[in-house]
């Protein structure tokens, strides 16, 4: 294979895991705080609509990449809001969230589709990005950093904050949490607006950095996928990093077996398009068969959080 | 000096009940103050008032002679109370610092806190390793965490919530030594229990609480047992009535090497246990929480499957490699410790909690459909047998208050007249009334002829019940001798891992 | 002005089967009022996609014909949800029913007969019962979440529709498009009304949420699923096998779910074609819920779910309002249900404010 397919490759690669990546960490961080929630393919979709809108309107793709964070926030909210203040079932709310995230976006998404926007350019200046291998690292939008630079944030928020130590002891324990005077609820509503700021950013990088315009469904299940992902990393955020990269690997590879030949080319289109979706079952099962995968999950993953006084 | 604590005319109201009724009385600078009460009486209700988690409807808490309001446990702390709680507040898959860590209201870097917890245990005598997993630690060393965490705030005022319950008499020894140091330097006790020979050894005075209400305050050196134990409880304290002269049967079950394996992590699992029990007894298996009672009563119930099946025989039969619903039908019920959400189903009502477990031996189900007609019958006989205080059959068992549900899943089982009948803590957080009657319906139910084994933690509730006991610890039994034989230093030596040999 | 949340003593039957019918309600007013001030005509769209199903005589065959997939999908749903096993992936069971009575209906074309329906049906069960044991499988023996595995399924059976119908399966003689061929009349469901489009399957379905009614409330393997989903501890001690819950709940749901499909493939669509997979398996989630998780409940929430697919499609129509919102309206409904949820446990008391503490 020629270096200049195989940096096509990984620059492809790049490209597709950075929503799952971004969507993945932000319910890392919701479930680390002991909540699971389902509705990361609608909140998603909301910010993908969110972005594309103010990208049209406006041609600002900072502007909209912030009001697609905020959307996602305004959506997670009404999740929040149902799970935290009024205990509803989690799983039932998530659900009931992605519906609406998909109704809604399609709805306000109304005749804008096969009308195309502008990709969010590099961030780098274009001379640092001549030479092949400089393409490679600094090629990038400036939505694949953000998502490098929040594995790390991430990471550091839960093992060397304070913050970070409460949100881990909420999760694993919320009535011992509260007993000590944290606000459990609070917690978990800050915890789940990042992850909706952070779904609204994924579903932003579709119109913005994938495919320059807006169709009905454009996340196609990554939501999902990021959600799987966060078992497959077993809630630690360098091996979501890892299992992202997996993932965009998986997506891309489709095209690059076509474009190889030999017996590859020979898969179905359809199989093709499975195949991220088989892999992630795969995925799910590896990670159950190599460990015991749910002691790592928080404690208190998907409880409803009654105190009992 | 003005007292260090001070509460008058305290109130506060739940639906339903009135858990603390004008409740006043002091506490002194450096005094052990015992807080004296049976399940219900509102001791834990108080203190958390005291510790800012709830508001009184009325009354004065005064703090060295000043009204104060504690809107929350941060406040208190501030204060200078500190509390250990009888249920932990550790989050066992962190660290002992980091569960240290958590409990502080400023922010210490963690060196600074780890040279200051080495410190605070230096001084009085607790040996921990900050950077243990909590979950690894056995119960006695997690309780340490929690005093460590009061200390570090240098308390003037220290609450120890029924501290003793899962130690052994050895940890107990030296949890007092912690607290008569404490209080020599100045610090006040206020210590919840209801164990009253404790109170006896360790406090200067005592407040007997009862329904809610003040009963008395008085001086534990002065009184005798039976004394506070009949404030603690009103009426006059009825003895157990077992028949005199009493032989046992035929061995009706036997146990023989059962062994379990490691469920979790952090279980303790069933070590080579044999015991034998007769037509008539009752056997007791004294132990410390966390010492594999669980898993003997799950690997007899057939909750957890055995591999061997002679290593449990009811009447001669071996049932080791049966299912719970098997073995019931060969005649033996097991009531587990936990009561809603294990022995019962809160969300259900009681007719269709005693279709869980009946449903073979009475014939409830016929051609795969239920009886419930026969199941309400059933359901009501159990109500009014044991006095259980509800709505009717169709009541939910979530209703219920904790006695009144462990009296109907008492009733539910010991009507079915197993042959065999096995019961985890079975008056633990019940009322005297209901556990006297609990009591008496099993001492009944032996007399009929069934072989009974009671798993408790609670010596007092042993010693009155059983004619045979041993002890478990780590998963292994001690050997079972008749009841009389035993000294409490022997049992606690067992309970605490000593096994006769290396007797101190 | 405070408010307390109390618990109540014992779960309000009231407040059980008021929810749903308040959820309803509220989502037609707020949805009006909410749609009105973004920009639409907020009281048209809820009186198309709300009323006018009902009092158009000719949209009736409409409702019956889109409820009966939904109710019978349902039903499994219920089932399967009251064990706590959280079957996501009923759509593509569906479709999987469907593509197997699909085999049937191509393998005995020409040469079929008076057992050609009930080979389809019988497939249509198997074939979703089999795909909803996958997720079964890896949850029993390998504890993956069945929520993860049954929606991943799901998407990789539409990809399955796409292959089938574009290459094996397509109609020679169907112009190109990517289709099957139209089943032979022995395997198509008979009309039950002339002149109508309600097929057999409307009844049929009505039949199915009986029995299941039946079997629910009556029958220990009601119990065992009801029990194993409040308690599983307490179910382990009353010697019900979670695992062998965990199968029966996803075999069951499985299985109706492609009935349903094998319906719906011999009823309106009468041959295969990409535009199978209608979410029916999705939209029957909120089904369940808003029947709370009783086949009784989840006719009546099958009726107003076909009256807001039919609404939507006359909405289209009449006032121009896209198909999208139908999927608003019905995630709205979700949203109210589960938020009326807590007033089943809980009443809400008015706080007194505190005396002011004594100097």
């Amino acid at each position: 294979m020629s270096l200049e397919l195989t940096i096509a490759i990984i620059v492809t690669v790049v490209g597709a895991s950075t929503p799952i990546l971004i969507a993945a960490l932000g319910e890392l961080v919701v479930e680390k705080s002991g909540v699971l929630n389902l509705g990361v393919e609608g909140m998603m979709l909301v910010g993908a609509i969110t972005g594309f809108v103010i990208v049209f309107a406006t041609g600002n793709h900072y502007l909209a990449i912030l009001l697609a964070a905020a959307a996602g926030v305004a959506t997670s909210m009404i999740f929040g809001f149902l799970t935290l203040s009024l205990s509803a079932n989690q799983t039932a709310t998530g659900l009931a969230l992605t519906i609406f995230g998909t109704g809604f976006s399609a709805l306000a998404g109304q005749g804008y589709s096969a009308r195309p926007v502008t990709l969010l350019g590099p961030l780098f200046p274009a001379e640092l990005a001549t030479h092949p291998l400089w393409r490679v690292l600094f090629g990038y939008s400036a939505l694949v950093y953000f998502a490098f630079a929040m594995v790390l944030a991430v990471w550091w928020f839960l093992r060397k904050t304070r913050a970070g130590l409460i949100l881990r002891a909420v999760g694993e324990n919320d009535q011992s949490a509260h007993s000590i005077g944290y606000s459990v609820v609070g917690v978990r509503y800050a915890a789940v607006a990042f992850g909706g700021a952070m779904a609204g950013i994924a579903g932003a990088c579709f119109p913005l950095l994938l495919t320059p315009q807006w169709a009905e469904r454009m996340t196609a299940g990554r939501g999902w996928i990021a959600v799987a992902l966060v078992v497959f990393a077993s809630w630690k955020p360098f091996r979501l990093l890892a299992g992202a990269y997996l993932f965009g690997l998986v997506m891309t590879m489709e095209l690059y077996a076509k474009a190889g030949g030999g017996p590859l080319s020979a898969i179905p289109a359809e199989l093709w398009a499975a195949m991220p979706y088989l892999a992630t079952v795969v995925v799910l099962v590896l990670i159950s068969i190599r460990r015991d995968a749910s002691t790592n999950a928080p404690a208190c993953l998907g409880r409803p959080f009654l105190p009992s006084n | 000096m003005p007292n260090r604590l001070e509460l008058s005319g305290i109130t506060k109201q739940f639906p339903g009940v009135l858990a603390n009724d004008h409740v006043s009385f002091a506490v002194k600078p450096g005094e052990i103050h015992a807080l004296l009460g049976e399940n219900g009486a509102g001791k834990s209700t108080l203190v958390k008032m005291i510790y800012g988690i709830m508001q009184p409807d009325s009354g004065e808490i005064r703090w060295n002679g000043q009204p104060v309001i504690v809107p929350n446990p941060k406040a208190a702390r501030r204060l200078g109370i500190g509390m250990v709680f009888q249920h932990f507040s550790l989050f066992e898959a962190l660290t002992v610092l980091e569960n240290i860590a958590l409990g502080m209201d400023a922010k210490i870097p963690s060196r600074e806190l780890e040279a200051r917890i080495r410190e605070v245990m230096h001084t009085y005598g607790l040996t921990l390793d900050p950077h243990r997993t909590v979950a690894t630690l056995s119960v006695g060393e997690q309780q340490r965490i929690e005093i460590v965490r009061a200390l570090l705030l240098n308390p003037k005022l220290l609450i120890m919530d029924e501290p003793t319950s899962v130690l052994t008499p050895q940890e107990v020894d030296q949890l007092f030594t912690v607290l008569r140091q404490l209080a020599s330097e100045g610090c006040s006790i206020l210590y919840i229990s209801h164990k009253l020979h404790e109170i006896k050894a360790l406090c200067d005075t005592a407040t007997i609480l009862r329904g809610g209400k003040l009963v008395d305050t008085c001086n534990p050196k002065e009184e005798t047992s039976r004394s506070m134990a009949e404030k603690m409880i009103g009426a006059g304290l009825k003895d157990i009535v077992k028949p005199e002269g009493r032989s046992f049967g035929e061995p009706r079950l036997v146990v023989n090497g059962l062994t379990t394996n490691k469920t979790g992590h952090f279980d303790v699992p069933v070590d080579n246990v044999s015991f034998t029990v007769h037509s008539g007894e009752i056997l007791g298996i004294a132990g410390v929480a966390g010492n594999g009672q669980n898993a003997l009563l799950d690997a007899l119930s057939g909750e957890v499957k055995g591999d061997e099946r002679d290593a449990i025989s009811i009447d001669g039969l071996g049932i080791g490699l049966m299912d719970t619903t098997e073995r019931r039908r060969h005649g033996l019920c097991a009531v587990p410790e936990e009561r809603n959400g294990h022995a019962a189903v809160g969300d259900f009502s009681l007719s269709d909690n005693s279709v869980l477990t009946a449903r073979d031996r009475l014939g409830l189900v016929v051609m795969g459909l239920i009886n419930s007609g026969a199941a309400k019958t059933y359901t009501g006989r159990v109500i009014a047998d044991f006095a259980v205080k509800a709505l009717g059959p169709a009541a939910t068992a979530g209703s219920l208050s904790g006695g009144n549900l462990q009296k109907y899943i008492m009733g539910r089982e010991i009507l079915q007249k197993p042959t065999v009948l096995v019961v985890s803590q079975p008056t633990w957080g019940v009322d005297a009334g209901a556990a006297a009657a609990i009591h008496q319906a099993l001492v009944d139910l032996a007399a009929a002829g069934s072989a009974i084994v009671v798993i408790s933690q609670d010596l007092d509730e042993l010693r009155a019940l059983s004619d045979t006991l041993a002890v478990i610890n780590l998963g292994r039994l001690s050997e079972s001798r008749p009841i009389g034989d035993f000294s409490v230093e022997e049992i606690g030596l067992l309970m605490g891992g000593v096994h006769g040999e290396e007797a101190a | 002005m405070q408010y307390r949340l109390e618990k109540r003593r014992e779960p309000s039957r009231f407040m059980l089967y008021a929810t749903p019918v308040a959820a309803v309600a509220l989502t037609m007013v707020i949805g009006a009022i909410i749609f009105s001030a973004i920009g639409f005509n907020g009281i048209g769209a809820v009186r198309e996609i709300f009323l006018t199903p009902l009092t158009n005589a000719y949209k009736w065959q409409d409702l019956g014909v889109k409820a009966a997939p939904l109710i019978i999908i349902g039903v499994g749903l219920s089932i399967a949800y009251r064990a706590n096993v959280w079957n996501i992936g009923a759509e593509g069971q569906y479709i999987m029913g469907g593509l197997a009575a699909t085999w049937v209906a191509l393998a005995s074309h020409g040469m079929g007969g008076w057992w050609t329906l009930p080979a389809m049906m019988i497939a249509g069960v198997f074939g979703g019962a089999a795909y909803a044991a996958i997720p079964a499988l890896l949850k029993t023996r390998l504890n993956v979440n069945e929520i993860l595995t049954s929606l991943m399924l799901t998407y990789a059976s539409v990809q399955l529709i796409y292959y089938l119908v574009r290459a094996p399966w397509k109609d020679p003689m169907g112009m190109g498009f990517p289709q099957t061929r139209r089943f032979a009349s022995e395997a198509l469901l008979p009309n039950i009304i002339p002149g109508t489009i309600v097929h057999a399957g409307v009844p049929i379905a009505i039949i199915v949420a009986l029995i299941a009614w039946f079997i629910m409330s009556r029958s220990v393997f009601g119990y065992q699923m009801r029990v194993v989903g409040a308690a599983p501890h307490a179910a382990r001690y009353g010697g019900f096998s979670e695992n062998k819950t965990i199968w029966l709940a996803l075999l069951v749901s499985g299985g109706l779910a492609g009935f349903a499909g094998m319906l719906e493939v011999a009823g309106p669509f009468q041959r295969m074609v990409p535009g199978f997979p209608t979410n029916y398996g999705f939209t029957a989630i909120i089904v369940a819920f808003l029947g709370r998780l009783n086949p009784f409940g989840v006719i009546f929430a099958g009726i107003v779910m076909a009256i807001t697919f039919v609404g939507g499609e006359v909405a289209q129509t009449t006032i121009g309002l896209s198909n999208s919102a139908t999927g608003v309206f019905q995630a709205m409904m979700l949203f109210f249900l589960l938020a009326g949820d807590i007033l089943v446990r809980y009443r809400i008391k008015r706080v007194v404010p505190q005396p002011e503490a004594r100097a």
